[in-house]
């Protein structure tokens, strides 16, 4: 049985969007994804106010195992980014689609949503890999 | 097709996540690598090491034999079941493998040697043996698990067969008993105490089951590389290979020198290297910036690069980031190391990083 959330938007390289709806967006990594990275020790963070391009590399996550890029499925400027983290990176594993949400971005183009999948859309893409 | 172990269907049915590692599908982890790890350090963990292969020198000149395969002296063993760790080396000086030897009697002795370097291995034996009599047979019958922790002797005895247990009690560290089918030894590659049992195939999962039931918790390669960074123990492949010596390797100490006149495969090149004062070290690293240590990043000191991390990871007993690195001589108390093309300080400290559940570094 699926656990994605049907409220979020999903990339193909596992990061989930949320739309506050006030032009912003909340960003983090698929339970599916920390479940494939395992225990997470340390989260690169990028800088806020920094510009990121949809499909660019903007964070690293690093578990046990291995280190791991996050794309920004959006183009725009970081207005946050989850400082909890800095000490509490294992938040990602407990809780990957709420309190470890890992940056927030100031859309500058709100049709970049468009393209994301859906939550059906995203499972089927997991069940291929996998 | 990767082999599997005989604790295969075991490891599925505890939720094992499996992975391929040297010819073999072995558990990485059964749901959390980091409550794996600690779970030996605070109480006992078990891994099926039955990918590793345990070798039988049986005849009349396995002691002469081993002393001209092996870097270090099996001579210096005196009682039956006593253990050595030592390396066999090329004619260049570089480690084919590392491995433990048990001695049991003057025509028999045991050794335990790598799972990915295992074919290898037995063709450098027999290789070796030209002109010696002996028996090389490799025992693929046997299963072997290792139990660690500081409760992990408690919790095994009890499941051990009845009339090896008084044997077993006894046994002080770096020491085995034989008995029927098995074999038990006080030795491992945690830090921990614990033991390392061979033991016949059929009964493997009885007692990998019993165990289990007993609160030792299944333990995959995750927490075993981790485990064993800490304790400041090489692993072969990463840490050392046929490219490099042993006192490249901080594996100096188990070279024995003396006497002078035995003649190990190696001996003529490690004589040379051990008077060159500019051979690299290999040292143990400290992250004390930001980030993780992995496998192959450089390492610097300033602007020169003078080597590079041969493992490295999160240590989960210290919340720190830890390594091993192999470095130019020079290296003082502090280098950097660069990840993603940021330069990350890094302290050089001496392994191990911790013993018996205790760091033994000051952080």
């Amino acid at each position: 049985m699926s656990n994605t959330p049907s409220e979020l938007r999903y990339a193909k390289s596992h990061e989930w969007v949320k739309n506050e709806g006030d032009g912003t967006v909340t960003i983090g990594i698929t339970d599916h994804a920390q479940e494939l990275l395992g225990d997470l020790v340390f989260v690169d963070m990028p800088e806020v106010g920094d510009n990121v391009e949809a499909g660019s590399e903007c964070a690293v996550v690093e578990s046990v195992k291995a280190a791991s890029d996050i794309y920004s499925p959006v183009s725009g400027e970081i207005i946050a980014v989850n400082e909890a983290l800095d000490d509490a990176p294992e938040t990602i594993n407990d809780d990957a689609f709420g309190e470890g949400w890992i940056f927030k971005v100031k859309l500058s183009d709100a049709a970049d949503l468009d393209g994301l999948l859906d939550a059906a859309g995203y499972d089927a893409t997991v069940a291929e890999e996998t | 097709m990767d082999k599997q172990t005989c604790l295969y269907e075991a490891h599925k049915s505890m939720g094992a996540r499996l992975v391929p590692f040297g010819g073999w599908e072995m558990p990485l982890h059964y749901g959390s690598q980091k409550e794996e790890h600690h779970q030996v350090r605070r109480d006992a963990g078990m891994f099926d090491v039955s990918h590793m292969t345990v070798v039988d020198l049986e005849g009349p000149d396995a002691c002469p034999y081993l002393r001209r395969l092996l870097a270090n002296d099996v001579e210096r063993l005196k009682d039956s079941g006593k253990a050595l760790y030592s390396c066999m080396l090329n004619e260049q000086g570089g480690v084919v493998d590392d491995l433990i030897v048990y001695f049991l009697r003057d025509d028999w002795y045991r050794m335990v040697v790598n799972a990915g370097t295992t074919e290898k291995d037995l063709t450098w034996l027999k290789k070796q043996a030209e002109g010696f009599d002996l028996r090389i047979t490799p025992r693929r019958d046997l299963a072997m698990v290792a139990v660690q922790g500081p409760n992990a002797r408690e919790k095994a005895l009890p499941l051990l067969p009845a009339e090896m247990r008084e044997n077993v009690v006894a046994l002080k560290p770096f020491n085995a008993a034989p008995g029927d089918g098995w074999f038990i030894a006080r030795t491992g590659y945690t830090g921990e105490d614990g033991f390392e049992i061979m033991l016949p195939e059929n009964e493997a999962t009885g007692f990998w089951q019993a165990l289990a039931d007993a609160g030792v918790a299944p333990c995959g390669l995750g927490a075993r590389d981790t485990l064993r960074l800490e304790a400041g123990m090489n692993l072969y492949g990463s840490d050392m290979d046929e490219s490099v010596s042993p006192l490249e390797s901080g594996l100096g100490w188990t070279v024995a020198w003396e006497p002078g006149d035995r003649d190990f495969v190696g001996r003529s090149v490690l004589e040379v290297q051990r008077k060159d004062t500019g051979k690299r070290r290999f040292v143990g690293l400290l992250l004390t910036g930001r980030g993780v240590l992995r496998n192959h990043l450089k390492v610097f000191a300033g602007e020169s690069e003078i080597g590079e991390i041969t493992s490295g990871g999160f240590a989960p007993t210290l919340g720190r980031s830890i390594a091993f690195a192999r470095v130019s001589a020079a290296i003082g108390e502090t280098c950097d190391v660069e990840i993603r093309g940021k330069r990350v300080t890094a302290q050089v400290v001496k392994a191990p990083f911790v013993r018996n559940g205790k760091a033994c570094i000051s952080l």
